[in-house]
């Protein structure tokens, strides 16, 4: 008999969410595999695409449409497991979904059309077709329709649950809400009154410095917008799929709330090496950021110490002997645990990024890009596969078989490998200064490009194997969606009693706090700067399409 | 709230570990000079061939083998495109652009910038070794983006 976990109606909103993000995730894993094979040399485009092209399709599909249709599906069935969805919800869903679609559908359109090679930073002054912002704008816009469902539901909740901590996850979800609404207000800005009017032609120049400070006060956070819900697998669901509990549930929310504080009044670590911005403004964004290492280093320690628990509790002995103990033949273990070991080296990475004087050494070149792809590209897309292999067949009622676990541990490792060789290619020819999003070139023959292309061809395989695992993951959520034979599936979810949950603080739940220290962090790091961009603007600078 | 012991000594050496990183960027950059490229001067974008020092870009020496370079950068190339400095030259780039967003690296280098219509940014540095350095532009500026470049030679 066919069992969903959470009510038909939530769980057909989120798979749709779920099964277009891997829609999109396939088309840009093809731009992907483009982008490699041409910077090693091993084939020329077309003359129909231009390699510009693709590059802004990759960065817009992977960056922005893929992940944001996952979290929100993810996070509308872990509500839904968690305290349930009210109607209300489930069609706010249903329309957030259609204009995020309709969004992505635009944006494409005028990138396939090579009206928008603009990248998914598009940095003024280079001046897209207005479409392109429109249709980014509608994506944002959808997920805060999405956003709305899911507030919605928790009000609805804390009405009938007066005085009650929420579920872990539910929390988590609210958290990442909060660091989301405030941060697009910074990109819905520059959309509204610098890039929409300016492209339409109604304004002639651009205020370029604004525009960047505007972007990047989002572009930050949208990277803990990628990671928070990756965390809260990691909180929730990982304890649950190996037997064990969550390690301290106060603590938890404290890591969400220092990433709600920590991570927007942060955004000249992406500008450190810019004119218009003074040193000390920088290195008071360089102090706020570094600050993230706190949260980050909790969640090691608390997913460490889960997975010592479970193997003690399995006889495990020794310091280590845990590590022996874990399930790596599950599948919805194993893909998260890679993307957790990759996030020490990314996390690493990260610090020498944002430390002030190493950014001058790797800024723009494809270090950078190697970064996110461990970041993002691995620990982040690897936890959101692992997910996709439960999440799916226990929305559909359908089994997670022992081939579909195996079909998973193979595509994880092709994706791993893959990601070591490309990401480990990247990361060097950073160093050696190759720089990042740039079409096959050797400098005109000069000593040193053509040096440097040995290390692009090995990036370039292991984007092929890459493009395998990306293959064979949406194989396997086919499978899982429309073929798995029909039965049940765990939604895992470990949850606190009521009684762990009402020992934690209740000022963690108190959002106005929270809000109010944020704006106050957001005034002092970015209130000045911002004025001063916009009373002593440079001269504005025309719009361009160079491409 | 309940802490483990153990968390708490994790957290303190975290705590510390920041709080080095911290000193040691702020010493390095404001007691040491080390600061990232943050020129603040404005340049009209649609003047720089007619605003001084940009209308002549070049070398000027200003003192015992110490050099002001004024360059553009522009879609897709920089002005002068071959540039040569005797060796052990100290030279003071001041670079800006004259249409969207460019990169300025010295390849194999620290000098690494940003440059955004409007402004000028700056970087100092002193080269020791004789040898011809690749420029290149590290930022997408458009179709030509992959072979905006120039040369430095150190003689
Ligand atoms: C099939 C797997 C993938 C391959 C082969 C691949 C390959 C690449 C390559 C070669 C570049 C750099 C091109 C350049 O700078 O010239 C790139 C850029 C990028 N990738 Fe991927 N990637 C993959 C998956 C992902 C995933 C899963 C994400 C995020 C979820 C992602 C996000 C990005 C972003 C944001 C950029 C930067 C675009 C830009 O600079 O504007 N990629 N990718
Ligand atoms: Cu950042
Ligand atoms: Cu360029």
């Amino acid at each position: 008999m066919s069992t969903r976990s959470i009510d038909r109606r939530s769980a057909e909103m989120s798979l749709a969410y779920v099964l277009t993000a891997f829609f999109f995730f396939g088309i840009g894993a093809l731009a992907g595999l483009l982008q490699g094979l041409v910077r090693g040399g091993v084939i020329t485009l077309p003359e129909w695409i231009n390699y510009y092209q693709i590059l802004t399709a990759h960065g817009v599909l992977m960056g922005l449409v893929f992940t944001t249709f996952f979290i929100v599906g993810f996070f509308y069935a872990g509500m839904a497991k968690t305290i349930t969805l009210p109607k209300l919800s489930v069609k706010l869903g249903w329309l957030g979904w259609v204009v995020m679609f309709f969004g992505t559908v635009m944006a494409v359109a005028t990138i396939s059309t090579g009206e928008a090679s603009v990248m998914y930073t598009f940095y003024a002054p280079l001046k897209a077709s207005p479409w392109f912002y429109i249709g980014s704008t509608l994506l944002v816009i959808g997920s805060w329709i999405a956003g709305a469902g899911m507030t919605y539901a928790y009000t609805q909740w804390r009405k009938q649950n007066t005085n009650q901590r929420s579920p872990l996850f539910t929390f988590m979800v609210m958290a990442t809400l909060v660091l989301w609404y405030v941060a697009t207000l910074g990109v819905a800005a520059e959309m509204l009154f610098q890039l929409i009017p300016w492209s339409f032609g109604w304004t002639d120049t651009v205020n370029v410095v604004l525009s960047r400070m505007l972007f990047w006060f989002f572009g930050h956070p949208l990277v803990y917008f990628w990671l928070m819900p990756a965390y809260a697998a990691w909180y929730n669901c990982v304890p649950k799929i190996i037997g064990g509990k969550i390690f301290s549930d106060s603590l938890a929310r404290v890591v969400f709330i220092l990433f709600i504080l920590l991570s927007i009044p942060v955004g000249f670590h992406h500008q450190l090496t810019e004119a218009g911005i003074s040193e000390k403004w920088k290195i008071v964004h360089v102090a706020l950021t570094l600050g993230v290492v706190l949260p980050s280093m909790m969640t090691a320690f608390s997913s460490f110490a889960t997975f010592e628990a479970v193997g003690r509790a399995k006889g495990a002995r020794g310091v280590f002997g845990f590590f022996k103990k874990l399930p790596y033949g599950d599948v919805r273990f194993f893909a998260p645990f890679m993307g957790m070991l990759f996030f020490i080296p990314a996390g690493i990475g990260g610090i020498i990024n944002t430390s002030n004087q190493m950014n001058v050494v790797v800024h723009n070149t494809i270090w950078v890009t190697g970064h996110f792809h461990i970041t993002v590209g691995a620990a982040v897309a690897l936890t959101f596969f692992g997910i996709a292999y439960w999440l799916i067949p226990s929305l559909m009622g359908r089994q997670l078989t022992k081939g579909a676990h195996r079909a998973g541990i193979i595509q994880t490792l092709f994706w791993t490998v893959g990601m070591l060789i490309m990401s480990g290619a990247m990361h060097f020819m950073g160093l050696l200064g190759v720089p990042r999003r740039t079409d096959y070139t050797t400098y005109m023959d000069d000593p040193l490009g053509l040096s440097w292309m040995k290390y692009e061809t090995l990036m370039a395989i292991g984007g092929v194997l890459l493009f395998i695992s990306a293959v064979l993951m949406i194989c396997n959520a086919i499978y899982l969606w429309k073929f798995a034979p029909v039965g049940e599936t765990e939604f895992p979810m470990a949850e606190n009693s009521l009684e762990v949950r009402q020992q934690t603080p209740r000022i963690l739940e108190n959002w106005k706090v929270w809000i109010a220290i944020l704006a106050f962090l957001i005034l002092v790091s970015y209130g000045y700067p911002i004025y001063d961009a916009i009373v002593h603007a440079p001269p504005g600078a025309p719009g361009m399409k160079t491409w | 709230m309940h802490v483990h012991k153990l968390e708490k000594i994790w957290l303190t050496f975290g705590g510390l570990m920041l709080a080095a990183f911290l000193v040691v960027l702020t010493i390095n950059a404001f007691a040491m000079g080390n600061t990232p490229p943050s020129d603040l001067q404005q340049i009209d974008p649609t003047k720089v061939d007619q605003t001084p020092p940009f209308d002549k870009p070049g070398l000027v020496k200003i003192s015992e083998n110490e050099y002001d370079l004024n360059m553009i950068g522009y879609a897709f190339g920089y002005t002068p495109a071959l540039v040569e400095i005797p060796k052990g030259a100290t030279v003071h780039f001041h670079v800006t652009s004259r249409d969207v967003m460019h990169g300025f690296e010295v390849a194999g280098t620290d000098v690494n910038m940003m440059l955004t219509p409007g402004l000028v940014n700056s970087v100092t540095k002193t080269f020791n070794d004789v040898g011809s350095f690749l420029i290149l532009c590290n930022e997408y500026c458009g179709t030509g983006h992959q072979i905006m470049a120039a040369h430095l030679v150190v003689k």
